[in-house]
């Protein structure tokens, strides 16, 4: 069964080796249970530390056994210290920003992909599959000369733009308008309705999975995007999540309060984890289609 | 609307053979611009971003980046000679490709373990698969600050269970010998569960009735790990070794918040290198020489992984 084509409900099969549950002999799955816990052992870390008063001292820092008189003192801490608040705010409007933009560049680009026949459709193909190939991850010293140039460095705009366009999110939608039977346009076209008409009354309703899965892949790959924002912004007040985080940890590690650092860390982290816990089956199944991102 | 009506037919150019070439071109670019205006906003973000950026990047490898006291200048090969005869680079080049092997082979044997031990899907291995994968969600620049207090001397939480076993405490980050190797710890624990996902997907394409001829043939597990699963999966460690070997020179965020490329370069990686030649010595003539080699090599890493995808019909 092809992930590409129904994202959703392929991660609710068993595969085929285990129903009989032979290729996993006790012994390995233990192993893989122990390996669980240790995989959670930052978090739990991170949270025991959190509600661990300052008073334990340094040497009980290290203790994964919680004291039993938590306190909220270093989330107050983390808070006055750190503008989470205003991080969150950045945070959130690059990713719409990007996630906005990108839907409407990879949805016409998908439905000429899908649907369209025109000269050279072969050659921006492969264009598109190009920038794939480029790793843009690496572009960012001519990319910031250019977001500079822009007149767009230290600006929110400055650290969405690279990003409007998606090969990988036209590729994805491609992939979903195509299997959208033509009948269903066929019978809009009789009815008058021109190509807008038609993307959004038959192929974004029809391609809503196809949608969301992408959007949970920008989203969190650019709510954890570090390095380009760290070029493009040197603003306090325009800092996303990450920078903020890691300045942050900067100046609580200055000062060894670890307790702080990691209230900073659960407050960062924590919308995030709460979201996956909710929707952990789409989540999960988005990342399988993004393999190419 | 002209651009609906255009859209709303197929593209026929009724006779079109016997007109002159001109007029040919012409038919099929009005026939072809309603598809054209529809690319056009992603073309010019990937014409600024991705194909021009390509081609400032080699402008600048070329030339010398102007100072206040001398115009810009051309210069050549000089700035890739440069770097590479830069002991930073090449260090930052062999601390790349041993963090890349420490970290895309161990990961990449931990994820294949947990798919096999996680394949059914029930409400333990949904818990157990969503312990593994949360790492892949929280920003590495978070996994950072949980892991430096993990690996702080004496009092962290590494020394302070394990450590004591040691007869002498290192200091992890602060170590030469052990910093990269504690980078290299984050990483794994950071991409296992994302690589993950990839075998439980391609062990559900393993077929069924190969796996069901071979238990009545008296196949033990083993044996059938080794004629079926492995062969069938070969395309999926092929791909994952590219997407791991990517993530290898693509990911330096723990770099920056932990190490910073020290003690004396020991976790200096070509990324970073690029971006302190760049930002924290407006050497940009360097940074893109460095820019440029590692775009080759990781062209054909990637020109690679669309051949896995491609023979494996569709994606992974």
């Amino acid at each position: 069964m092809n992930p590409f084509k129904s994202p959703i409900k392929w991660l609710l099969k068993d595969t085929p080796l285990a129903t009989r549950n032979e290729i996993t002999p006790k012994l390995g799955f233990a192993l893989v249970v122990l390996f669980a816990l240790v995989w959670l052992i930052p978090f739990l870390w991170m949270v025991v530390a959190t509600l661990r008063p300052a008073s334990d001292g340094i040497n009980a820092m290290a203790e994964l056994m919680p004291n039993l008189k938590p306190t909220l003192d270093n989330i107050r801490d983390a808070w006055d210290i750190g503008d989470f608040p205003r991080y969150f705010l950045n945070t959130t409007i690059i990713c719409t920003g990007i996630l906005t933009v990108q839907f409407v560049t990879v949805t016409l680009a998908g439905f000429a992909f899908a649907r369209l026949s025109f000269a050279g459709k072969t050659l921006i193909f492969y264009l598109f599959l190009l920038q794939l190939m480029l790793v843009p991850v690496l572009l960012i010293v001519p990319n910031l000369t250019l977001v500079a140039k822009l007149g767009l460095y230290d600006t929110l705009t400055g650290v969405m733009m690279p990003f409007f366009a998606s090969a990988f999110g036209t590729f994805l939608m491609r992939q979903a308008f195509e299997a959208i039977p033509t009948e269903l346009e066929d019978a809009a076209l009789i009815d008058g309705a021109g190509v807008f008409a038609r993307i959004r009354h038959i192929y974004v309703p029809l391609s809503l999975p196809s949608f969301s899965a992408f959007a949970i892949v920008s989203v969190t790959s650019h709510w954890n995007d570090f390095l380009w924002p760290l070029m493009v912004i040197n603003s306090p007040d325009k800092r996303p999540l990450t920078i903020g985080l890691s300045v942050f940890t900067q100046t609580a590690e200055g000062t060894q309060a670890w307790g702080t650092i990691a209230a900073g860390t659960l407050i960062v982290i924590a919308p995030l984890l709460v979201t996956f816990l909710i929707f952990q089956k789409r989540f999960i199944s988005s990342f399988v289609t993004s393999g190419i991102k | 609307m002209s651009l609906a009506e255009g859209a709303a037919l197929p593209v026929a150019e009724p006779a079109s053979s016997r007109l002159p070439l001109v007029k040919r071109l012409s038919a099929a670019f009005k026939a072809s611009l309603p598809a054209y205006l529809l690319l056009l906003p992603s073309l010019i973000f990937l014409a600024a971003f991705t194909y021009g950026a390509v081609g400032r990047v080699i402008v600048d490898a070329l030339y010398q980046r102007a100072t206040p006291r001398a115009p810009s200048r051309f210069v050549g090969l000089d700035n890739l000679a440069a770097v590479l005869a830069d002991p930073a680079f090449t260090g930052a080049v062999v601390n790349n490709l041993i963090y890349a092997v420490g970290t895309v082979v161990p990961s990449m044997a931990l994820a294949f373990l947990f798919a096999l031990a996680l394949s059914r899907t029930n409400a333990v291995t949904s818990a157990l698969r969503a312990a593994l994968f949360l790492p892949v969600l929280i920003p590495m620049v978070a996994a950072s600050a949980l892991f430096l207090f993990i690996f702080l001397p004496n009092v962290g939480l590494l020394d302070h269970y394990i450590g004591r076993l040691l007869p002498v405490l290192p200091n992890w980050l602060g170590d030469p010998d052990t910093a990269l190797i504690a980078i290299m710890v984050i990483t794994i624990w950071k991409n296992a569960g994302y690589y993950m996902l990839f075998f439980l997907a391609g062990l559900q394409a393993v077929p069924e009735d190969a796996m069901e001829a071979a238990y009545l043939d008296g196949a033990g597990p083993w044996q059938r790990l080794r004629y079926i699963i492995l062969p069938e999966l070969k395309p999926t460690f092929l791909f994952v070794t590219v997407i791991a070997g990517l993530n290898a020179v693509t990911q330096v965020d723990h770099v920056f918040v932990m190490t910073k490329g020290g003690p004396s370069n020991a976790t200096n990686l070509v990324l970073f290198y690029i971006y302190e030649r760049a930002v924290e010595h407006y050497d940009v003539g360097k940074a893109s020489a460095a820019t440029l080699l590692s775009l080759g090599v990781l062209m054909g890493l990637t020109a690679l992984s669309f051949r896995t995808i491609a023979n494996r019909e569709g994606g992974p």
